[in-house]
């Protein structure tokens, strides 16, 4: 008998070009690379002026979608330095033979979501992009991380990276999620529970009767955040649920290799017996709609809770800087807080179930006024697909604005930004000072739970809304 | 890259938790296509603060970071320590780093010192007290002294060997051509190519 493994260890030895040795990290192969336009010029340059090809083309992947206007892709890019962005990426990607999804393309959509969506990310793969939530990909029991553009540079060039062997942690959640409490609130409790730094130097694995439950795109929405955990990579073992949502799509395997795959990818789950360097246990049942109060994803409670005083506090001083910065006093109830802007987009949460479940909360009822709501798809594929349904219509008839696919306002480098001091319930990852617009105060919460504030202005608790079971359907 | 080894000048303390890469290099700076012209706008959006530490004149010399834990969480980009070097910082020293934000640095040969966090807490105190203070880190020896003690820190030897003498880690890993090509021709044929 062969010991016992967690799945990360199984992917991890499968790659391993050369072993780690002495003090000398790993060499591990990487199967997909996804380029983008903002973390790519500098590495393609340094190919250039060492003049060194690109190894595997074929093996890489690129799209535009930090920068794009979410506007009609027919125009031209006003912002200069975003135009010269793109026009750079599509330039290097000609010289190099790299396939590209630009702007206008039917497959163009944020790098996380095309992957998936064609079928490239496969379990038991390794995938690394020029971006933090590559741990996005991790839902399929692939091992995917981010990377900075020098190590853009060396896949470029190897199709390998040097890595030191993470540790491992279990992440158990048990129970079920109650009606009207998604992937993003399981995934918000975590990060509460383990802290910003939590996961740093390990690779988690989501496991547990609430995650299995999941959908494929909930497991993207929980492994999108992991990075938010501190942790490079989350992962997820892969099962009917995966395979199911994988069939058939562009790239995956078909007839004998698919046969091939399957039989190869039912092995890729952590043996019993095998051991994590930590576990986590959390129950679901226990877990309510989550918003946000700070300025790092750690800092949220219960839309029943209230924003806590800095004293009650981890950290006292960071409450006090975070609360300052949020216009916001501690003692004040969640549901009293009213916002400006609402933003259903990102990475996170941008998929077509995403859609569809704000879509039956709003449906019928106008966007609460002085409220600015925006619906930004993550993949050009979700718009028409939705478009394809109607969503469109809903969130049109209801006052949203309906955009085109990019990342947009989960950072604000395209012309969407919150303005100074604007309150923001917003689907994407990332509360951080300034990140979606200098001096913006931005809340993270469900596709539900953003569409509820929309529709009245202020947070509410979606689970009393007799709709939030109609959304649960549509999941 | 050129060799890292010693390191000596003056601190600049920013004593605060979970710095992300966000405010070390806002997004609006992430629009250029070359790796330079990055100093100038590192921490921007703090910098409309007076009382902002990049702001004290007695600290305009300061080639050493001195701050909280977790320091470079958040995006990937390496923007980030291409904006800390251009504007003159050598190292950085902290309880803790980010994962994707030290192994950046270590790409660009900017040095991460890891130390205790009460060990981080005196040196942020000295250079607070007295910006003249020197400080003088030495890789090899893995040490970093100061008026406040000698601190042992500890690194990865892999990353110490490359920085100290300053390796490319592309050449490096081409070295290991063959075993890369061997290692292709096991991948089953099923694997997927994003050009067909
Ligand atoms: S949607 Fe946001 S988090 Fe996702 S890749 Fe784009 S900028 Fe990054």
């Amino acid at each position: 008998m062969s010991t016992p493994r967690t799945l990360f260890e199984k992917v991890w030895d499968r790659h391993l070009v050369t072993a780690e040795e002495g003090g000398d990290p790993a060499l591990l192969y990487i199967d997909l690379h996804l380029v983008h336009e903002v973390t790519s010029p500098q590495a393609f340059d340094g190919l250039r002026l060492a003049e060194r090809p690109l190894r595997r083309p074929e093996l890489t992947l690129a799209t535009m979608d930090h920068n794009v206007p979410t506007t009609d892709p027919s125009l031209p890019v006003e912002d200069q330095l975003s135009a010269k962005q793109m026009d750079t990426l599509r330039a290097n990607c000609e010289e190099f033979g790299v396939r590209l999804l630009p702007r206008g393309s039917a497959n163009q959509g944020i790098v996380h979501m095309i992957g998936p969506e064609l079928g490239v990310t496969q379990p038991g793969m390794t995938v690394v992009c020029g971006d933090s939530h590559t741990s996005t990909h991790g839902a399929f029991g692939a091992l995917a991380f981010g990377i900075g553009t020098s190590e853009v540079e060396h896949v470029l060039a190897t199709q390998t990276l040097w890595q030191a062997r993470p540790r491992t942690m279990a992440i158990e959640v048990d129970g079920q999620l109650p009606v009207g409490v998604t992937a993003k609130d399981l995934i918000l409790n975590v990060i509460n529970e383990i802290g910003v730094e939590g996961g740093v130097g390990h690779v988690l694995e989501y496991r547990g009767e609430a995650v299995e439950s999941l959908s494929m795109e909930g497991r993207m929405t929980v492994c999108n955040m992991s990075i938010e955990g501190g942790a490079r990579a989350g992962m997820i073992a892969p099962d009917e649920t995966t395979f199911a949502w994988l069939k058939g799509r562009p790239h995956a395997p078909s007839g004998a290799h698919w046969d091939a795959a399957l039989e190869d990818w039912r092995q890729l789950h952590t043996d019993p017996g095998a051991t994590f360097d930590h576990v986590v246990h959390l129950d679901a049942s226990t877990f309510e709609p989550t918003v946000t109060w700070g300025t790092t994803p750690a800092q949220s409670t219960s839309v029943n809770g209230r924003v806590p005083h800095p004293e009650e506090t981890r950290d006292p001083d960071q409450a006090t800087r975070a609360l300052d910065y949020m216009g916001l006093e501690g003692g004040e109830a969640i549901t009293d807080l009213t916002v400006d802007r609402v933003f259903l987009g990102s990475c996170t949460n941008a998929r077509l179930s995403d859609l569809r479940a704000a879509a039956a909360i709003v449906a019928d009822r106008p966007v609460a006024d002085g409220v600015r709501a925006m619906v930004v798809p993550g993949s050009t594929l979700v718009k028409t697909q939705a478009e394809a349904e109607g969503l469109d219509e809903v969130f049109k008839a209801a006052g949203f604005e309906w955009r085109e696919a990019g990342c947009s306002m989960c950072l604000g480098m395209n012309p969407d930004v919150l303005a100074p001091g604007e309150r923001c319930a917003s689907t994407s990852n990332r509360n951080f000072e300034g990140r979606q617009g200098k001096g913006g105060r931005s809340h993270l919460v469900s596709p539900e739970m953003a569409a509820a504030a929309a529709v009245h202005g202020r947070f509410v608790d979606v689970r009393e809304d007799p709709r939030a079971a109609d959304a649960r359907a549509v999941r | 890259m050129d060799p890292v080894t010693r390191i000596s000048g003056l601190m600049v303390p920013l004593w605060r938790a979970d710095i992300d890469t966000d405010q070390i290099m806002p997004k609006q700076h992430l629009k250029k296509v070359e790796r330079t012209g990055f100093g100038e706008v590192v921490f921007d959006d703090w910098r409309d603060d007076p009382d902002f530490v990049l702001n004290d004149e007695r600290y305009a010399q300061g080639n050493v970071l001195v701050t909280g834990p977790n320091f470079g969480s958040g995006s990937s980009r390496e923007h980030a320590p291409w904006g800390l070097q251009q504007y003159g910082f050598d190292a950085i020293i902290a309880p803790s780093f980010a994962d994707i934000f030290k192994t950046n640095c270590a790409k660009n040969g900017l040095l991460t010192v890891e130390l205790a966090q009460d060990e981080v807490e005196a040196l942020v105190s000295l250079a607070t007290d007295d910006p003249s203070a020197q400080v003088r880190i030495d890789l090899p020896e893995q040490s970093v002294e100061s008026a406040a003690g000698v601190f042992h820190f500890d690194i990865d030897q892999h990353t110490k060997h490359m920085l100290v003498h300053g390796l490319d880690p592309i050449a490096l890993t081409l070295q290991h051509r063959e075993a890369i090509t061997t290692y292709e021709a096991h991948r089953p044929a099923r694997m997927p190519v994003t050009n067909a």
